[in-house]
């Protein structure tokens, strides 16, 4: 008889092994499905893998853009992932994201064509205080109301992407578009944007400022008080009541956190990669960050690591499409694979197997 | 060693032949899958016509469902990269990526459809299917018995409300006591929602349905209530076969295959392409014998006057919904108001959504 | 025959549209509940509803019997809620991150099994014959115009709520999700229980998915749930966990998005952009009005959703 049996600690070895071990286990899964679909498996697999981090023509261009895809992840997932370690469950970061981008947008835009260094800084604050502020709401209903927040900032992700569809089609639709929907190009717009910093990578301040948020996340947990907080509250909320942590105060911190971190991530992600507020700006990057802070175990390295996983395969995926016509279904089954793996081999860090002869019953 | 030798130069031989005969690149980049029987799957369509015509002497690839914005740009670039010779994008958000690739890679000809900025290795095509908009406003004008129209928009932008007053104005012209109900639904892909747009608009009263949104849904609605609808983007008759009179058909292949061969012959320039009917960019599916027999020689005459340029469906007098006049007696619509066009003509009910 | 109008709508038309619209929602819905009252929160609906919608569609197209179509329909939403049952209750990984790949993966396979079923109409689903009853001037419209899946889903409604009420299951269901530590020293099999409600909930949101492929709107398009899954995950809310309030947000739902289009196809202005929003402003607004009652327990989430169970700790 198999039984799990929990480990004092978390397996050192494990922790490295199991993503290693989830690999294989896709490639060797999603093989199977490649090779029904007549897809050359091994090609299909080195192409998602290796293409963009060693193929000749490619990888100087993929290597930096894996850092470009990740970043908003990233910076995501390191937010919420405060949460989640005091079991306060932001999954609205999608709308933060979203609004974040609006209100950093709607500030931009106010001083168009003005020219002044102040621009930029103003938009910034705004990402902030715009993704905090959609965060804070869910704060707010559940520290006043105990209202459940998982459902009220998930409920707000769509009142958010109708908020986007109606400025972008109104009071942000660029006014010498000709009609078309979608906000002025912030590139074009150089006091509001957030241009490539090293030319022809793509890099962008975004990079630069999640790489900081991940130090910075690194040390909070480790030596601020505010993380032994959060720690403690996830643990047992009774010890931390007794250890003077303030959980109202606890709640609305780690949401309007995380709220500003995804605020952030939209407004960095506007005004350089993607340039312009349209009706389909988000792409989903609130919702994947989940699964990347689960699979970075909530830990800044891990989330560090599990969003270069995924932008890795989202373009190696792309390559696959029009190098091995691979369909897009097929990739995205695939990475449905992968977080399976994942997240059912991650009990092996925590757990341990026994062999047991099975006593009663 | 020799053996060697031999392998090596036959390696070099067999690589210089084959570059004599290589193929051209062709690179396409979809919003959507290919599979969604509308926009793209039209584009996918005109891809294979391409390849069918082009046989050897091209290579394509493709990339599905790609955001708009940064997304669209790596798509691209990587394309580029991959040696790509010629890459058409084909949704109107990949205007500002196209061209800022295109800066990159000025050796890499680049087609963006339904955009308005050109450079010199840019060239912009579009569809007037407006055109096409007119014959089934025509059609629907003369079929109709409760005399209401319904028509499910998408997203108040140029492109819809130009097929909304094209259609309006020939049903109109033919039917002077039809009213035209039209109901946005903000997406341009979810089935439920426009099926039950479809249903709402049976609901008061429409017998004959025109849709501006990318999904087959309204189509089973008026098959299902018995009455009539026309296709979008591609023929729906499978979803109706009763209900489905004629389709407006985004007939891309010939125009793809034209670029291509000037790539091949090294004659292509940049340009800005608006076709219609005229160069069969769009295409109307065959009639159904639903339509009356007048009604249909009626429609097919009106194709004609419009593929040889003898008619243009915004020919004055035609007056804005408030009443203002927009075009005298005989003028003829500039392209660039067309294109930008954000307003109803006088008749149509209702204000554009904000 | 016209009947009593109001601004120029049939009301017994205009609720019998949104009885159909909000099937495949409630359906879904229904399954979640369970879920939920079970103490588990299945994120990954959306990614049930769409592999529902194609197996049913697939399986109805090629043996010609749209109820073979739904009986597949089932069998794919359970197995793949089966997947999530694995990975969250004997792997423990977590709920919401299993959730969300469980939608992303459903999304891409279906696709890829839909392949080559565009643009192909299933065989029709027979409304059943009530005769005289249909012809009856409103209420004929109203209750006996539906196919027989509306009764089903009516009579499953009523079902659970008896289930949840007064059945003993019901009850350790209920306390499971209430108290899974106290369940488990009472001697229920907490697990167990939980993956067996995890398999009806995939059931539930693939017969749900099919109900949208094969009837409402009859054909397969990729995507074509289209946000469908998330809809059912807030009325369980809005519903606050009881069956008859789920039906309640369901038609409520459908009904509000209903009637905008019906108004706008009456040419009266409103923006279609900001009333898209009023259902989930409601549902937030719903929700606070709920939790405000604490005191009304049976009104309050379950008190161990979402939150992993393990017997061994």
């Amino acid at each position: 008889m198999l039984q799990l049996e929990p480990r004092l600690e978390n397996s050192r070895v494990w922790i490295i092994a199991t993503p290693v071990i989830a690999v294989l286990c896709t490639i060797i899964a999603g093989g199977a499905m490649f090779a029904l679909l007549g897809i050359n498996p091994v090609q299909a697999t080195q192409t998602i893998f290796w293409a963009p981090l060693f193929d000749p023509e490619l990888s100087a261009y993929a290597r930096p853009q894996i850092l470009v895809k990740a970043a908003p992840l990233i910076l995501i997932a390191i937010g919420l992932s405060i949460g989640f370690r005091a079991n306060i469950w932001n999954i609205g970061a999608e709308g933060q994201y979203v609004m974040g981008a609006i209100a950093a947008g709607a500030v931009g835009l106010a001083f168009y064509p003005l020219d002044a260094w102040y621009i930029f800084p103003l938009m910034f604050v705004a990402g902030l205080v715009g993704g905090a502020a959609w965060g804070f709401i869910p704060a707010m209903l559940k520290t006043r109301f105990g209202a459940n927040e998982i459902l009220v900032s998930l409920m707000l992700v769509y009142v958010a992407e109708h908020f986007l569809a109606s400025v972008s089609l109104g009071f942000l639709r660029n006014p010498d578009g000709s009609g078309f929907p979608g906000s002025r190009n912030f590139q074009q717009y150089e006091s509001a944007a957030n241009p490539e910093l090293i030319a022809g990578t793509g890099i962008h301040l975004g990079v630069i400022f999640a790489i900081f948020v991940v130090a910075l996340a690194y040390a909070l947990i480790r030596f601020h008080r505010f993380g032994y907080q959060v720690n403690l509250t996830g643990k047992s909320l009774r010890a931390a009541r007794f250890s003077g942590v303030n959980p109202t105060k606890l709640t609305i911190a780690c949401l309007c956190l995380s709220g500003a971190l995804a605020g952030l991530a939209g407004m960095f992600e506007l005004t350089g990669p993607a340039g312009q507020l349209t009706i389909d700006f988000n792409v989903g990057y609130g919702f994947t960050a989940i699964i990347v802070a689960f699979l970075g175990r909530l830990h800044p390295i891990g989330i560090t690591a599990a969003g270069l996983l995924m932008a890795l395969t989202y373009i190696g995926g792309e390559l696959g499409q029009f190098m091995l016509n691979l369909p897009s279904a097929a990739i995205q089954a695939f990475q449905g694979m992968l977080l399976f793996f994942l997240l059912s081999l991650e009990f092996l860090t925590t757990y341990r197997i026994r062999f047991k002869l099975k006593r009663d019953a | 060693m020799k053996k060697i030798l031999m392998l090596a130069a036959a390696f070099l031989l067999t690589a210089s032949i084959s570059s004599v005969a290589d193929p051209l690149k062709v690179g396409f980049i979809y919003v959507g899958p290919t599979g969604d029987h509308g926009w793209t799957y039209e584009h996918d369509q005109g891809r294979i016509a391409l390849e069918a015509a082009l046989g050897d002497q091209i290579e394509t690839s493709f990339v599905e469902s790609v955001p708009e914005g940064a997304d669209s740009e790596r798509v691209l670039t990587q394309m580029a990269l991959s040696g790509h010779d010629l890459i058409y994008t084909t949704s109107f958000g990949y205007m500002d990526p196209t061209i800022n690739v295109a800066q990159k890679f000025p050796d890499v000809k680049f087609e963006h459809a339904t955009g308005y900025k050109q450079a010199d290795n840019v060239a912009t095509y579009s569809a007037r299917f407006y055109e096409g908009r007119a014959v089934i406003g025509h059609i629907a004008g003369r079929v109709t018995q409760s005399n209401v129209i319904g028509y499910i928009a998408s997203f108040p932008i140029p492109e819809v409300i130009r097929g909304i007053n094209s259609a309006y104005l020939h049903a109109k012209a033919v039917n002077p006591d039809v009213e035209m109900k039209i109901v946005w639904v903000f997406s341009w892909f979810d089935p439920a929602k426009e099926a039950d747009a479809a249903q709402a608009l049976i609901d008061q009263g429409a017998d004959i349905l025109m849709q501006h949104t990318d999904s087959p849904a309204a189509m089973n609605i008026a098959e299902d209530a018995g009455i009539f609808a026309f296709g979008q983007a591609s023929d729906m008759s499978k979803f109706g076969p009763n209900a489905h009179l004629t389709a407006i058909i985004n007939n891309w292949g010939p125009y793809y295959v034209e670029r291509t061969n000037a790539v091949i012959d090294g004659t292509w320039t940049s340009g800005d392409t608006w076709d219609g009917i005229g160069a069969e960019m769009v295409k109307m599916g065959p009639m159904s014998d639903k339509i009356p027999a007048e009604v249909q020689q009626e429609a097919q005459a009106l194709i004609a006057a419009i593929a040889n340029g003898d008619y243009h469906p915004f020919t004055g007098p035609i007056s804005r919904q408030d009443g203002s006049a927009w075009l005298n007696d005989g003028e003829i619509a500039d392209d660039g108001t067309l294109l930008g066009m954000n307003f109803y003509v006088e008749g149509i009910e209702g204000d554009i959504p904000q | 025959m016209r009947d009593v109008e109001f601004l120029g709508i049939n009301p017994a038309v205009f609720l019998s549209t949104m009885v159909v619209a909000a099937m495949p929602v409630l359906l879904a819905a229904m399954g979640e509940l369970i879920v939920e009252k079970s103490g588990v929160l299945n994120l990954g609906v959306e990614g049930l509803m769409i592999i529902g919608a194609v197996c049913g569609f697939i399986v109805s197209v090629e043996t010609g019997s749209p109820v073979a179509g739904l009986l597949g329909a089932l069998l794919a939403g359970a197995i793949l809620a089966g997947i999530f049952g694995l990975l969250t209750q004997y792997f423990h990984a977590s709920q919401v991150a299993t959730g969300l790949a469980l939608t992303l993966f459903g999304l891409g396979l279906s696709a890829l099994l839909g392949q080559s079923y565009t643009g192909i109409r299933p065989p029709d689903f027979s409304i059943p014959n009530f005769g005289v009853l249909s012809e009856l001037p409103v209420i004929g419209i109203l209750l006996f115009s539906y196919d027989f899946l509306v009764y089903f889903s009516l009579a499953l409604v009523v079902g659970i709520w008896w289930f949840l009420n007064h059945s003993r299951t019901g009850l350790a269901l209920r306390a499971i999700g209430e108290n899974h530590n106290a369940a488990h020293s009472l001697g229920y099999h907490v697990i167990r229980v939980r993956l067996v409600a995890i398999l009806f909930g995939g059931a539930c949101g693939g017969l749900g998915g099919a109900y949208l492929a094969l009837i409402r709107v009859p054909q397969w398009t990729e995507g074509m749930t289209a946000g469908a899954g998330w809809i059912a995950l807030a009325l369980v809310v809005f519903g606050s966990w009881r069956p008859f309030r789920v039906v309640l947000g369901a038609f409520l739902f459908g009904g509000v998005t209903l009637l905008q289009l019906n108004l706008q196809a009456l040419g009266i202005a409103i923006n279609p952009a900001y009333l898209s929003m009023t259902p989930y402003i409601v549902t937030i607004a719903a929700l606070v009005v709920i939790s405000g009652m604490g005191s009304h327990a049976s009104l309050r989430a379950p008190a161990c959703l979402g939150k992993p169970f393990d017997a061994t700790k």
